[in-house]
């Protein structure tokens, strides 16, 4: 066995100032094997992958924060670095690229920026320029974590022809159903440290999580129980007659106070688009919007959260950190820009307010004081739910919140979104994990080529209904 | 221990400056034991004054420290930098000799009003400015290159003629001392404007927006905040510190010379926010870091006169040490440093890898 290995590490340590995210671990990738490597937010996962990357030769890493271009083009996005010292084709690569994306059926074209694309299909384009560099170690980091279902498919399809090239892959994700889908062998970390080395037929699901968390099994059972599903009651907290942005098409949409709904629909039927126009995030077109029964002009987001509406956006790294800010700023910004200008809150104010919610949360940092982006990327996610949590907003949209969030505390969040709704808060919750809208919302809203399509509540809430209607079945 | 990597953490941008300006201090201590020597001798006007290098220094860097304030609030906002201070500045004293001048006889009154025209003129090229970066997103650089290179054209045609001399005692008490008080006036409006700013600061949200505005536009406009409004905000208080930096400029020279006043200071003031730590890309600053960069780049040029280089010579030492400073504070070498001091702590930790033979 230990010859078939292409890459081992022994008694890894790396220290940042304030954590050891990394304290002696070993670890083994043998040839042709997809190897999971698995643990809670800020276990030391993605500094693993750091550490193994600066190794170089013949490794090629998908990292979890896109490292690509923005102002590229797609195809010079996937070409460029390689090949250093030789002339450059761009004709050529052109239709390369267009073969590959066609190939991994992703929808984007190789002369588009890749600005103007999805997050998801960001995503994409950053694991097709990996595939194609010819490597030994193929490391993805959470790679799927803003993929829906056909493209996850899509890569795990390629996952495996890799694999049986002989190709090492190291997979990081939080969703459990595809460590067993396509891995060989897992290797746990939790806090910095080595739990151990496990072949997945080895390991079952709950024992999985329970080695993650450190807890016992019997601990994990009240942990499943997310709460009831709130209807909400009569009063119409959000309702947009015809609202249109730059982004999306007219459409129709009303909340109830305390009601959790959601948008879903495959990748880029907009429905992250819909709930940025009710936001303001994108230039609003057109429509009439009432806050509980009062016509309001909302044409930005400032005019949004004085109306009482909070929103997590989708793409935590270009729209929600600022990544040099301390974590406490991080935190209180939303809520002190609601203040006012002029009404800046004190220190020991803010410090009150960082520390309750890095308790609630509780968010895996040195101190208030570490700059947002030294953090790692689940925990990251948490500080920008607290800075919307911190508002206390009558109506709080949701998009993608659990995205790159450990299993536990995907079910807290979830929990406590629902306790938000009995305390009369409107959420909109968007996730690409139907599952996950399904056990949280009351009413689903079906988009499809950025129109609404259908509306699901009720008994009629079932995965296979949901599909049916993303997919175009008539009801 | 905790607690002193904190307070350790507060100050690091500050470090580098302050080890230069401490080289450059014990250099001169070496060189000429008595260059810090602070004297009392009678001036010009008959005052007693405190007299010595070290006085010098501060009180010639006035200008450049408040145009530095200024600047490090642009370079925060709007991640670039703006080189027509000195042209505006120009502008400026042209403004506020043509309203001492227009009057009878130069008093209080009229030094106010011609302070605050001053201002004024200098806040409406900087929205100008402000305008260009701000709405229409031109780099800073470019947008303020028309006012670089026709500002002082602007100020010759408003003061109308070469060099229109100011005498009175209301401006010399200005430019140098007040009798009675020993210590150079510049360095007390120095005092003022970084007063004012850190209670700017203190009561609104100036810093925070700044910041946010300046690391994340996209995210900050998700947060509330207006960052067209931000980033003027920047430029009206760049124009506030050259009006200053200018009338101090004027009352130091009793005239106006449209082509010397504050030349050249576009380019200390970017460096003093330079060597002062802060990001010139925008983001997080530090004042008290281009003030500190401000009295290094005086400090050195006092230096290297005081060895007697040649005027033509200087800007080139100067050039050579600036760009050790810079080089010293770049991401490359601190966390260099930075893993350095981490290893030397930990005593050399552990890690092995080895890549397979096969593959
Ligand atoms: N540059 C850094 N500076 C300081 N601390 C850091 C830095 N990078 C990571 N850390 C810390 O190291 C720990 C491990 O982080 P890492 O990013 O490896 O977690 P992860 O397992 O990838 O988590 P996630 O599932 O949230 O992505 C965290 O506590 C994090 O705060
Ligand atoms: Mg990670």
């Amino acid at each position: 066995m230990q010859n078939d290995a292409v890459l081992t590490m022994r008694g890894i340590c790396k220290r940042f100032p304030g954590t050891m995210a990394l304290n002696h671990v070993d670890f083994t990738l043998r040839k042709g094997e997809i190897h999971a490597l698995m643990g809670e937010n800020g276990a030391g996962k993605s500094t693993l992958i750091k550490v193994l990357d600066a190794q170089n030769a013949g490794i090629s890493t998908v990292y979890q924060e896109i490292t690509l271009c923005p102002n590229l083009t797609v195809a010079e996005n996937m070409f460029i670095g390689r090949d250093p010292g030789k002339s450059v084709h761009w004709k050529e690569y052109e239709k390369r690229a267009a073969a590959i994306l066609d190939g991994l059926g992703i929808p984007a074209r190789p002369r588009q920026e890749l600005s103007r694309c999805s997050l998801a299909v960001q995503q994409m384009v950053a694991i097709a320029r990996a595939v194609d560099m010819k490597c030994k170690v193929l490391i993805l980091d959470e790679p799927t974590s803003s993929l829906d279902e056909k493209e996850v498919e899509m890569l795990f399809k390629l996952m495996r022809d890799l694999r049986a090239r002989g190709v090492g892959i190291i997979f990081v994700t939080h969703f459990l159903e595809q460590v067993y889908e396509v891995s060989d062998r897992i290797t746990v970390l939790r806090n910095g440290e080595l739990v151990g080395e496990y072949a997945v037929a080895d390991l079952p699901q709950v024992e999985l999580v329970a080695k993650m968390m450190g807890k016992d099994l019997n601990d994990l059972a009240d942990l499943e129980q997310v709460g009831q599903k709130s209807l909400g009651g009569q009063e119409v907290v959000y309702d947009a007659r015809g609202l249109s942005s730059s982004e999306s098409r007219p459409f129709d949409f009303s909340i109830r106070c305390g009601e959790v709904n959601g948008f879903t629909g495959l990748l880029g039927s907009g429905r992250s688009e819909s709930v940025r126009a009710v936001f303001g995030a994108d230039r609003v077109t057109g429509g009439k919007v009432q806050i509980k029964g009062k016509t309001v002009k909302i044409s930005k987001p400032h005019d949004a959260m004085t109306h009482g509406i909070g929103y997590l956006p989708e793409d935590r790294k270009r729209d929600g950190i600022i990544a040099d800010l301390s974590v406490r700023e991080n935190i209180i910004l939303a809520l002190q820009v609601m203040k006012g200008f002029f009404h800046p809150m004190s220190r020991s104010q803010m410090e009150k307010f960082a520390d309750e919610y890095i308790q609630a949360l509780q968010i895996k940092t040195a101190s208030q004081d570490t700059p947002i982006k030294s953090l790692s990327g689940g925990n990251q996610q948490k500080v920008i739910l607290a800075r919307w949590l911190l508002t206390h907003p009558d109506y709080l949209i949701l998009d993608e919140p659990t995205r790159g969030i450990d299993v536990g505390t995907k079910l807290e969040i979830q929990k406590l979104v629902l306790k938000l709704a009995e305390e009369n808060m409107s959420v909109t919750f968007i996730s690409s994990e139907i599952e996950e809208m399904l056990r949280v919302c009351s009413r689903l809203i079906v988009m499809r080529d950025r129109k609404i399509v259908g509306e699901l509540s009720g008994d009629d809430l079932t995965q296979g209904h949901v599909m049916k209607t993303i997919a175009g079945g008539e009801q | 221990m905790k607690q002193k990597r904190k307070a350790f953490s507060g100050i690091g941008q500050l470090i580098i400056p302050l080890v230069a300006l401490s080289l450059l201090i014990l250099f001169n201590l070496f060189r000429d034991p008595g260059f810090f020597s602070i004297g009392v001798a009678v001036n010009s006007s008959g005052n007693k004054v405190l007299s010595g290098n070290l006085i010098s220094v501060i009180d010639s860097a006035s200008e450049l420290a408040i145009i530095s304030m200024g600047m490090t609030l642009v370079t925060a906002a709007c991640g670039g930098q703006d080189i027509s201070v000195g042209a505006v500045g120009s502008i400026a004293g042209a403004v506020f000799v043509k309203v001492l001048l227009g009057a009878s006889s130069i008093n209080g009154g009229i030094v106010v009003l011609g302070i605050i025209a001053c201002c004024l003129a200098t806040i409406a090229f900087k929205l100008f400015n402000g305008a260009l970066v701000a709405v229409f997103r031109i780099q800073p650089m470019i947008a303020t290159l028309i006012l670089y290179s026709c500002g002082r054209s602007i100020a010759y045609w408003i003061s109308g003629s070469a060099t229109p001399q100011l005498n009175s005692p209301i401006i010399s008490a200005m430019g140098m001392t007040i009798p009675g008080i020993p210590v150079p006036t510049p360095i007390f409006a120095v005092i003022l404007v970084g007063l004012l700013l850190a209670l700017l600061f203190k009561l609104t949200n100036t810093s925070l927006y700044t910041q946010t505005v300046g690391i994340n536009q996209g995210a900050a406009r998700l947060n509330g905040i207006n960052p067209i409004l931000i980033k003027l905000l920047s430029f009206v208080i760049l124009g506030v510190c050259v009006a200053v930096a200018a009338v101090i400029g004027v009352c130091r020279m009793g005239n106006l010379s449209h082509k010397t006043l504050l030349v050249d200071i576009e380019m200390d003031a970017i460096l003093a926010v330079a060597i002062g730590g802060n990001n010139l890309g925008g983001g997080k600053f530090r004042i008290s870091g281009s003030i500190l960069g401000a009295y290094i780049i005086q400090m050195l040029t006092t230096t290297l006169y005081a060895m007697n280089v040649p005027p033509v010579n200087v800007k080139a030492y100067k050039a050579v040490v600036i760009v050790i400073i810079v080089v010293a504070g770049s991401p490359v070498v601190k966390s260099k440093v930075t893993a350095m001091w981490n290893r030397l702590r930990s005593g050399g930790s552990t890690a092995a890898v080895q890549k397979g033979v096969r593959g």
